[in-house]
């Protein structure tokens, strides 16, 4: 079992939603955050006056997957948030020792689908 | 000779409608997504600044100044000869200056009704002069046909006492050209978005109900008795299509919402507008009621079948009220409410109904002409819409590069 950790352009989220549904990934879990990367940013003007190196609005996805469903899910992430440009994000991948479904107790692998 | 109670309530009033601007922008402005919440309080609050200048230059002018004409030319342009003397035409008891700014109130909010069918999608520079050459080419000839001295409306007796043609019915309609010649948001299909805060939308609709004391009852253009009554008549159609909208809710889809009840009451003081100088307060609560139904269905059933994406329902609401609430004059108007009005259908007068029926063929026909041949001029020089990508990372960031709400500090 993995986590994929994703941190993307705001503006993406509905492509990358879209191209995780077309591998049959459908649970996931969305944050807003606040980032820097290499990217130096969006430039926002405060009463007339520039201001530079805000931190810049992101999402963090994260999802977890049986080993099957990895390289479809990054995959997905990839063609679904990649412009070519900085600030497209990262996706980092993890090891997941276990997984719990509350409702039903049930564990591991069958916990996740 | 100058009325000083007179003068008193025009100002006031003048002050109340320019109030329902920002209104406006906070009922617009908290139904969009967050990204797009200063685009839309921007582009209402543009309209203040753009549109005030534009009615002192010539637009009052245009509108206003006497003549059979197209429009009222240019014999005021500038404000040349609109002094602090009454003008018996317009309201004699009150500086003819009073009568003009309380008029740029309405030239201003009319063009920024028009900002719900686009909201989300529309580059600010387009915005601005598509918004200068709709005042200028539909909105002064409209207002000069219907209220100005010798337009040909007014003379053929087409009852219209604060705007149900000239403000609502002609936004609506250009709402309604604006939002198919524009086309449907992205990603309409998958997640209709939700109002980011509806809170705000109630605040607006406050703001617009205590308003719009100011553009109906001020229209009386005196401190009197008609005053009193399109006072209380305005209240009464809000009232009872707020109640009518939050019942139609309840009725059909299980709970009676808050954004559904802020939007009938606006359905209603846009009805009522049209008539709110002759008909009675009980006529006004069946209005109000017609308003709701009407509105409702156009929003709640027929849009989704046409599928066409008037994003904040400029059109359901302030079109399809205008136009309704200018019929229902025809129908409700009474003498004895105002004696300087006619009667409608229901008082004996059939004719007036037909004549009303006329009043909105024209506004209908010539906004939907000239709206369009605006929109695609615009669209041709300045193009109209935002790209992709604009739109997706939102118009406060890309149009102004600002944003309405931070996440952390």
């Amino acid at each position: 079992m993995k986590l994929i950790i994703a941190i993307i352009q705001p503006y993406k989220l509905e492509a990358v939603k879209e191209e995780l549904y077309n591998v049959e990934v459908n649970l996931i879990t969305v944050s807003e955050v606040l980032g820097h990367g290499r990217q130096k940013g969006i430039t926002e003007v405060y009463r007339g006056a520039k201001e530079t190196g805000n931190l810049l609005k992101k999402v963090r996805l994260e999802i977890a997957v049986n080993e099957g469903f990895v390289e479809p899910t990054i995959k997905a992430i990839v063609k679904g948030a990649k412009t070519g440009e900085t600030g497209d994000g990262k996706i980092f991948v993890l090891d997941l020792k276990e997984c719990v479904r509350i409702r039903t107790e049930e564990r591991g692998g069958v916990a996740i689908g | 000779m100058i009325n000083s109670g007179d003068t008193a309530w025009v100002l006031f009033s003048s002050a109340l409608v320019l109030l329902m601007t920002p209104g406006l922008a906070f009922f617009y402005g908290g139904m969009v997504r967050k990204k797009n919440v200063l685009s839309v309080l921007m582009q209402c609050f543009v309209m203040l600044c753009l549109l005030t200048v534009y009615w002192m230059l010539f637009g009052y002018s245009l509108s206003f100044a006497p003549g059979k004409g197209f429009w009222g030319g240019l014999s005021w342009f500038g404000l040349n000869g609109v002094g602090l003397e009454p003008y018996a035409g317009y309201g004699g008891t009150i500086p003819h200056q009073a009568f003009m700014i309380f008029q740029a109130m309405f030239a201003i909010i009319t063009p920024a009704l028009i900002i719900g069918a686009f909201a989300e999608r529309m580059r600010f520079s387009a915005f601005l002069v598509f918004s200068l050459l709709w005042a200028t080419f539909v909105y002064s000839p409209l207002c000069h046909w219907v209220w100005g001295e010798g337009g040909w409306l007014k003379n053929l007796g087409v009852m219209d006492f604060a705007g149900g043609i000239v403000v609502h019915t002609s936004a609506g309609i250009a709402a309604l050209v604006v939002a198919l010649s524009i086309g449907k948001r992205k990603n309409l299909d998958h997640n209709v978005p939700s109002p980011h805060n509806l809170p705000l939308v109630v605040l607006g609709t406050a703001l617009l109900w205590f308003g719009w004391f100011g553009f109906n009852a001020g229209s009386a253009l005196a401190a009197n008795g008609l005053a009193v009554s399109v006072f209380v008549v305005t209240n009464a159609a809000a009232a009872s299509a707020g109640l009518t909208w939050a019942l139609l809710e309840w009725i059909r889809n299980g709970k009676p919402t808050v954004f559904g009840t802020v939007t009938g009451s606006i359905a209603g003081l846009a009805t009522i507008t049209p008539g709110s100088g002759f008909v009675s307060p009980a006529s006004a609560l069946v209005i109000g009621m017609l308003a709701s139904i009407l509105c409702f269905i156009g929003i709640a059933v027929v849009k989704p079948k046409f599928g066409y994406d008037d994003s904040l329902d400029a059109f359901g609401v302030h079109g399809l009220g205008g136009i309704l609430g200018t019929l229902a004059t025809g129908l409700f108007a009474s003498k004895l409410i105002n004696p300087a009005g006619a009667d409608g259908l229901f008082f004996g007068n059939p004719r007036q109904f037909l004549i009303q029926g006329v009043g909105i063929l024209v506004a209908v026909a010539y906004t939907l002409v000239v709206t369009f041949v605006i929109y695609k001029l615009v669209d041709i020089f300045f193009k109209m819409r935002v790209n992709e990508k604009e739109e997706l990372m939102g118009l406060d960031l890309t149009q102004h590069h600002e944003r309405a709400y931070t996440v952390l500090e």
